[in-house]
């Protein structure tokens, strides 16, 4: 498959996601905590996927869910997108010992696992959908700024800087007009592909019971209170399944298809 | 215009990368710098602009007028970069920024050092890109530099070099990713560019032909250190140093074999 299909059909199965999320806003097929259609009714009638153990609506439930969903991946992408390229390129014009001690200190942050730093947080302020985001967003700033160090030395390096310093360019427009171009298409890619594993993140703490708080329904919680359900009713636990895998993928191969404008840029 | 005293460049491990190296340039000379690769040629270059890469180190004194490149405040280089020096770099693919169009990029030492804005500057870029005699400077102006042929690519970095009319052109090696006719139309083009504006040149080259073509008084550097130094014709007729023997036999013999392939 060529990476421009990737690309289309990453960015419509993340489409179809924000679609439903859009239209969640404007419209839901019952109130949240609505139970008045009984408890684990089947998929039909007036609750197209059925009702969960609660009597809750399944598809308002996986609506909601998906707000949670994306509402994690643009928060912690901005977040760490944010913190990520602001550490990245100080580490990137450090030099000497400061750079040395960046390179060390991202690393170690690397190698703290995202949901253990996630627990301590959640530990300090209370589970909740802000806390999740922070974790997730905090985890990934510094996968970025380490991504971030390396690009900016690598376009550091390159004659056009020189150039660019020699006909006198100062330094802040030499960063937004040289630097900041030339990194964005790797780490557009890696920002993507880090917005797919925020979403996994999310609904990992959700199923631990660290992410969302009920009654708002995040696909992980739903996941996990369809676990002592799932034999009799499987559509509880393979609609949030099917929507988390969609929305991963998508913008998976989102990332993948974005790899196309890097080689662009560096042909 | 330009003098090098015993400069010395080091790296983290204190490893000279270039040793003891003197030389000097005046107003409108051209000075070649020739040796194989590794020796030391680009780090003098950027020692001479004072953008040694991180992590190295110059001692000595590298002056151009009354500035140093090497100590004192960077306030006072910034000053004589562009103005009084300019490079053209090696390679034509990284010489230019892949994202921004050819024009944008001349545009930049324009606007900072002649104070041009809008269609002056505009003008002013067509101008510089007209004086490397490019055609079509509308498309080219708005090209990427993928969209330009090596050829193109080197002569609008010569166009950005020189925009600004500097004493000092460093080219470092401008022509040794070209084919052979596009190098010698570059070679000829800077030969005139030069010469019409009373411009200094330090020519970086591997290829003894090449510095021939361009260069006057020429520097052998081998290892980081400066092995003979004379006028380019002394050089080819009367090489004193070993190394510079084995160059121009090279040369010779290259010469040769084509001889007898066209006899
Ligand atoms: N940024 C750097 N850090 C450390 N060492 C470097 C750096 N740049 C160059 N060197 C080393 O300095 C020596 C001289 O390099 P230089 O680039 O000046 O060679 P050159 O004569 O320009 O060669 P070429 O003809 O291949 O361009 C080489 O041994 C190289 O490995
Ligand atoms: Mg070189």
């Amino acid at each position: 498959m060529s990476k421009r299909l990737h690309l289309y059909i990453g960015l419509v199965l993340v489409l179809i996601v924000a679609g439903a999320v859009l239209v969640s806003y404007l419209w839901l097929p019952f109130a949240p905590d609505d139970t008045s259609g009984g408890r684990l009714a089947p998929p039909g009638g007036d609750h197209l996927l059925g009702t969960d153990k609660l009597g809750r609506d399944l598809l308002t439930q996986l609506l909601i869910g998906g707000r949670i969903a994306l509402g994690t991946a643009l928060g912690a992408v901005a977040v760490g997108g944010v913190l990520g390229l602001g550490a990245g390129l100080l580490a990137g014009f450090a030099t000497r010992w400061l750079d040395d001690a960046a390179a060390v200190v991202l690393d170690i942050l690397i190698a703290f696992p995202t949901l253990l730093l996630a627990m301590l947080i959640v530990a300090g302020t209370g589970a909740s959908l802000g806390t999740a985001i922070l974790a997730i967003g905090l985890a990934m700033a510094a996968i970025v700024a380490r991504l971030v160090r390396v690009l900016v030395k690598q376009v550091l390096g390159r004659d056009y800087i020189t150039a660019a310093r020699v006909a006198g360019v100062s330094w802040p427009r030499i960063v937004l007009s040289h630097v900041l171009p030339n990194i964005a298409p790797v780490l557009l890619v890696n920002l993507a592909l880090q917005a797919g594993l925020a979403v996994l993140a999310e609904a990992s703490l959700s199923y631990l019971g660290l992410g969302t708080p009920p009654p708002n329904a995040s696909w992980g919680r739903m996941l996990f209170e369809a676990q002592a359900t799932v034999l009799t009713s499987p559509v509880a636990a393979i609609a949030p399944g099917l929507a988390l895998v969609t929305l991963v993928i998508g913008m998976n191969l989102t990332a993948d298809g974005l790899r196309l404008g890097v080689s662009d840029a560096d042909r | 215009m330009l003098t090098v005293d015993r400069l010395t460049i080091r790296n983290r491990a204190g490893r000279a990368l270039v040793e003891d190296v003197s030389f000097s340039v005046g107003p409108g000379d051209r000075a070649g710098l020739i040796g194989e690769s590794g020796s030391g040629k680009s780090l003098t270059a950027l020692a001479v602009i004072g953008l040694l890469p991180p992590g190295l180190t110059a001692t000595g004194e590298v002056r151009l007028g009354d500035t140093s490149m090497i100590k004192g405040q960077e306030k006072l280089r910034t000053r004589v970069r562009g103005k009084v020096v300019a490079t053209v770099f090696q390679e034509p693919l990284t010489a230019l920024d892949p994202l921004m169009p050819a024009g944008r990029q001349i545009a930049e030492p324009i606007r900072r050092f002649r104070s041009l804005r809008g269609t002056a500057l505009r003008d002013a870029v067509h101008a510089a890109l007209d004086e490397v005699r490019l055609t079509d400077t509308d498309r080219i102006a708005r090209s990427y530099p993928h969209e330009l042929s090596g050829g193109q690519r080197q002569r609008v970095a010569i166009a950005m070099a020189l925009a600004c009319r500097p004493q000092l052109l460093v080219a470092d090696e401008p022509t040794t990713a070209l084919d052979v006719t596009v190098q010698a139309e570059i070679l000829d083009l800077l030969d005139r560019l030069v010469d019409t504006h009373g411009t200094a040149l330090l020519f970086i080259t591997h290829d003894l032909p090449v510095a021939a073509r361009v260069a006057r008084h020429t520097h052998v550097l081998r290892e980081g250190r400066i092995v003979e130094s004379a006028p380019i014709a002394d050089l080819l007729a009367r090489p004193a140093h070993p190394y510079t023997r084995t160059l121009v036999d090279s040369a010779r013999r290259f010469d040769a074999a084509l001889g007898r392939h066209l006899s």
